[in-house]
C-alpha cells in the first residue's frame, strides 16, 4: 500500500479531486433531478442491450469459429466471408442498413404488416439487437477461430483414441479449452461492445446516450451531460473488467 | 484586450459595409431539409434557404461561407466558434434566446401533423392517444410534442433528421409526425408521400414553444454582426428579392403574419 | 428473392450510383476520399502519440507513467462517439477562449483538422499499448548489445528498437488502421462530410436507402480488403530474415 501511495500520486489524486469538486460546484447540475428517471431507464436499456447482444453474439461466434477452424470448405468459406464483411464495414452503416434499408423494404409486403410480428418489427430495438449481435459474432468468430486452433491436437487425438463420440469431444474437451483461451480477450471485446452501444441512439433507441442527447437538446447544456455520460461508461467498463477478472479466476488455469 | 477590440471595431467601421476582413461562416444543418436546404447529386447545397442566405450575404456585403454542421449540435457549434451564424430554419424561442441571440424573423409557417392515409388521427392529444409520434431532435416540434402529447401518445420517437421521421412514417413504424408545414407539404408531394400519407392540419398554437418564426442566430454579444444581418434581411424583403427567391419554391409567401 | 431484387430496383440503382451529377456516385467517392484522408491523418497522429506514449510508459518517470495510464484508461473506457463530441465542441471552445483571452483572434478549425485531432487522440491510446507490447517483445539482448557499444538513445531507437519491433507491432497496427477507417463514420454525428454522411444525404434525397448503404458498405469493405493485403505484405517484409515464422521454416 505504501508503495502505491507515492507523493506524485497524492498530488494527482488531489488534482482529480479538486477537478471533481470544481465540476460539481461550478457546472450546472440542476437538470439531474428532472432527468433522473429517464437516465435510469437509459442505463437499463444500455445494459440489457449489451448483455443480450454479447451472449447471443457469443452463441453465434462458436459455430462461426468452429466452421473456420475445422469445418469443410462449404461451411468455412461463408463463415469467413461473414466475419470479413462484419469486420470490414462500420457498425453505424450496418445499423442503418438494417433499420432504414431493410425497414424501408418491409412496407412493400402487405403480409408483413398484417403479420403477428409487425408490432415487434416496427420497433427499433430488434434492429439494434440484431445489428449488435451480428457485429459481436463477427469479431468473436475470429477470436474463436484462433482459440479452437490453439487447442493442442494431441488432446483431441487422445480423446478420439479413447473412443469418445465427436460431439462429446467438442463439449468436454475442445470447447472448454477454446473458451478458456478466448477468455482474456473476451473482457476487452465486451468493453468494445459496450462502446458500440451508443450507436443505437441514431435509430431512436432510448439508451443512456440518447438520454444525454435529450438533456443537451432540451436545456442547451452541452458539456455536463457528456461528462456524466463518460463517467457512466467508465463505471460500466469497470464493472465488466472486474466481472471478467472474477470469471477468469474461477476458470481453472490448468487441469492437473 | 480592450484596445484590440476598439481597434477591430475601428477597422470594421473603416471598411463600413465593404467587406469584413474575415469570412463569415453561415451554419446550416448537414442533414437534408428540403425544400429549404439539401445537397444535390453534384455535392452543392440548394434550396430556398440557401438562396436566401446568398441574398442576405450579398445585401449585407458579407463574405459568407456556407458550412454544414450537425443539426443536433448546431448551437454548440455556434457557441464554440465553429460557425458564426446559424441560418437553418431555426425557430426563435425564448429557451434558445437564453443561449444565443436571434435576428428578426425571416419566415414563419405553421406546424402540421402528417399521418398514414385514412388513419383518422387528429392533430391533438385525443387524436394521438395511444399512437406513436415521431419528431426531429432539437426542434420546436419535439418540445411541443413533449409538452402537449407526452401524456397521451404511446411513445414519442426522436429522430436525428425529419427525413428519417418521414421515412419511418412511410415504413409504418410511427403513426404520425409533427413538422413544419413546408417540410410536410414537400414530403407529401413525393411519390412515397403521396402513396401513404396525408396532412391532418396544424396543431393548436403555443407561441411560447413554437416561437415567433424563423431567424438567424448569432453568439450573444455580437451586436454589430446582428445589426448587419437584420439590415440585410430587411433590405432583401424590401427590394423584392425575397419574393423573387420564393416564387420557384412556394405558391404563397411564407413570411407569415 | 426475385421480388427482393425488384423491390430494391437493381436497374435504377446503378443509375443512382453513376459518377456524374444525376447519379450520386461522385458524392460517395468524395466522401470516401475525405474518410481516407482523415483516417490517414488520424492513424499518423495516433502512431506519433503511441510512440511517445510507449516510450513514456517504458522509460518515463513515475509521473509520466501514471499520466499515460490515466490517458489510455479513459480513452479506452469511454465510447469514441462521446470522446468525439467532447473533443470536438469542448476543445475547440477552450482553444478559442484561450486565444481570445491572450489577445489573439479566434481561429476556425476545419472539419478535417478536428476529425484528425479527435480520432488521432483516440488512436494514440490504443497505439501506445500496441507499441509498448511490441517494444517489450524485442529481445533484450539486442538492445543491451547496442547500449554496450555506446549507441546514443535516439540512434538506438531508430536503428535497433523500431525496426526490430515492427514485425511484432504490425498485426496490432493493422487492426488500428481498420478501426481508424471505420471510426471516421462516427464523424457523421458532428456533420462532417465523410462517406457515411454523404451516404445518408444521398439516401435521404433519393429515398434509395438500401442501394446507398450497400454501396457504401462495399466501399468500406474494399478499403479493408486492400489494407489487409498491404499490411500482409508489410508484415512479410518486416519478418524477412526471421527464422521459421509462418510455417515456412526448415
Amino acid at each position: 500500500m505504501t508503495g502505491w501511495l507515492q507523493p506524485h500520486r497524492v498530488v494527482m489524486m488531489a488534482l482529480a479531486l479538486s477537478l471533481l469538486l470544481w465540476s460539481a460546484l461550478s457546472l450546472r447540475w440542476d437538470w439531474l433531478a428532472d432527468y433522473a428517471p429517464l437516465m435510469v431507464e437509459g442505463i437499463w436499456n444500455t445494459i440489457w442491450i449489451l448483455v443480450v447482444t454479447s451472449v447471443l453474439g457469443m452463441v453465434l461466434a462458436i459455430p462461426l469459429g468452429l466452421a473456420q477452424a475445422a469445418g469443410p470448405w462449404y461451411l468455412a468459406a461463408p463463415a469467413r466471408a461473414f466475419c470479413t464483411v462484419i469486420r470490414g464495414t462500420p457498425l453505424l452503416l450496418q445499423l442503418w442498413l438494417l433499420y432504414y434499408g431493410l425497414g424501408s423494404l418491409f412496407p412493400q409486403f402487405p403480409w408483413i404488416r398484417q403479420s403477428e410480428l409487425w408490432p415487434i418489427l416496427r420497433q427499433a430495438w430488434p434492429y439494434a439487437v440484431l445489428a449488435l449481435t451480428l457485429s459481436f459474432a463477427g469479431y468473436e468468430g475470429e477470436v474463436m477461430r484462433g482459440a479452437f486452433k490453439g487447442v493442442p491436437r494431441g488432446q483431441l487425438e487422445a480423446a478420439k483414441a479413447m473412443g469418445m463420440p465427436r460431439f462429446t469431444i467438442l463439449r468436454r474437451i475442445w470447447l472448454p479449452q477454446a473458451v478458456q483461451r478466448a477468455l482474456p480477450t473476451l473482457g476487452g471485446e465486451t468493453v468494445l461492445q459496450l462502446k458500440a452501444t451508443p450507436l443505437v441512439a441514431t435509430i431512436t433507441v432510448l439508451d443512456i446516450y440518447a438520454v444525454s442527447s435529450r438533456v443537451r437538446q432540451d436545456t442547451f447544456i452541452v458539456y455536463e451531460p457528456l461528462l456524466l455520460l463518460a463517467v457512466v461508461y467508465m463505471c460500466i467498463t469497470g464493472l465488466i473488467v472486474l466481472g471478467f477478472r472474477q470469471l477468469e479466476r474461477r476458470v481453472p488455469q490448468r487441469v492437473a | 484586450m480592450k484596445r484590440l477590440l476598439a481597434l477591430a471595431a475601428a477597422a470594421t467601421l473603416a471598411l463600413s459595409g465593404a467587406a469584413l476582413a474575415q469570412q463569415i461562416k453561415v451554419g446550416i444543418a448537414a442533414e437534408p431539409y428540403p425544400p429549404f436546404a439539401s445537397p444535390d447529386a453534384a455535392g452543392n447545397w440548394t434550396g430556398w434557404e440557401i438562396d436566401f442566405i446568398n441574398a442576405v450575404c450579398a445585401a449585407g456585403a458579407m463574405d459568407c461561407v456556407i458550412t454544414p454542421v450537425a443539426w443536433d449540435g448546431i448551437i454548440p457549434s455556434l457557441t464554440s466558434g465553429q460557425i458564426d451564424v446559424i441560418m437553418a430554419s431555426m425557430s426563435i424561442t425564448e429557451e434558445r434566446a437564453q443561449t444565443i441571440d436571434f435576428s428578426d424573423k425571416y419566415y414563419k409557417t405553421p406546424a402540421l401533423v402528417a399521418v398514414a392515409r385514412g388513419s383518422g388521427i387528429t392533430p391533438d392529444a385525443a387524436g394521438l392517444s395511444g399512437k406513436i409520434l415521431g419528431v426531429q431532435a432539437s426542434t420546436t416540434h419535439a418540445d411541443y410534442a413533449q409538452k402537449h402529447f407526452a401524456g397521451a401518445a404511446a411513445e414519442i420517437k426522436i429522430y436525428q433528421t425529419q427525413d428519417e421521421a418521414f421515412q419511418d412514417l412511410v415504413a409504418g413504424r410511427i403513426d404520425a409526425t409533427q413538422a413544419d408545414s413546408i417540410a410536410v407539404d414537400a414530403f407529401l408531394a413525393t411519390e412515397a408521400g403521396q402513396a401513404c400519407c396525408e396532412a391532418v392540419g396544424a396543431v393548436a398554437d403555443d407561441p411560447e414553444i413554437l416561437g415567433a418564426g424563423v431567424g438567424a442566430g448569432v453568439r450573444k454579444g455580437e451586436a454589430e454582426l446582428l445589426a448587419r444581418i437584420n439590415a440585410a434581411i430587411a433590405k432583401v424583403i424590401a427590394d423584392g428579392t425575397y419574393d423573387r427567391i420564393s416564387a420557384p419554391y412556394f405558391a404563397s409567401s411564407i413570411y407569415g403574419g | 428473392m426475385d421480388s427482393l431484387i425488384a423491390a430494391s430496383g437493381l436497374g435504377p440503382a446503378l443509375d443512382l450510383l453513376a459518377l456524374s451529377p444525376p447519379g450520386w456516385g461522385g458524392n460517395l467517392l468524395r466522401g470516401l476520399v475525405n474518410s481516407i484522408q482523415i483516417a490517414l491523418g488520424a492513424f499518423g497522429l495516433g502512431l506519433l502519440i503511441g510512440l511517445l506514449g510507449a516510450y513514456g510508459k517504458l522509460y518515463g518517470g513515475p509521473v509520466i507513467r501514471d499520466l499515460l495510464a490515466v490517458y489510455t484508461t479513459i480513452v479506452r473506457a469511454v465510447p469514441e462517439l462521446i470522446l468525439i463530441l467532447i473533443l470536438y465542441y469542448a476543445v475547440t471552445d477552450a482553444l478559442n477562449q484561450f486565444l481570445v483571452a491572450s489577445g489573439y483572434a479566434r481561429i476556425q478549425i476545419s472539419g478535417v483538422m478536428a476529425g484528425i485531432a479527435v480520432l488521432g487522440i483516440v488512436q494514440g491510446a490504443y497505439a501506445t499499448e500496441v507499441l509498448r507490447g511490441a517494444i517489450l517483445a524485442v529481445p533484450a539482448g539486442q538492445i543491451e548489445a547496442a547500449r554496450a557499444f555506446g549507441m546514443p538513445p535516439v540512434m538506438l531507437a531508430r536503428r535497433i528498437t523500431l525496426p526490430a519491433m515492427l514485425a511484432f507491432a504490425l498485426p496490432g497496427l493493422a487492426n488500428l488502421w481498420l478501426i481508424a477507417t471505420k471510426d471516421t463514420a462516427l464523424l457523421a454525428v458532428v456533420g462532417f462530410a465523410e462517406l457515411t454522411l454523404e451516404t445518408r444525404q444521398a439516401a435521404g434525397a433519393t429515398k434509395a436507402y438500401f442501394t446507398f448503404f450497400l454501396a457504401a458498405g462495399l466501399l468500406y469493405l474494399l478499403i479493408s480488403l486492400v489494407s489487409g493485403q498491404v499490411f500482409g505484405w508489410l508484415e512479410r517484409r518486416a519478418r524477412r530474415g526471421e527464422p521459421g515464422v509462418g510455417g515456412g521454416g526448415r
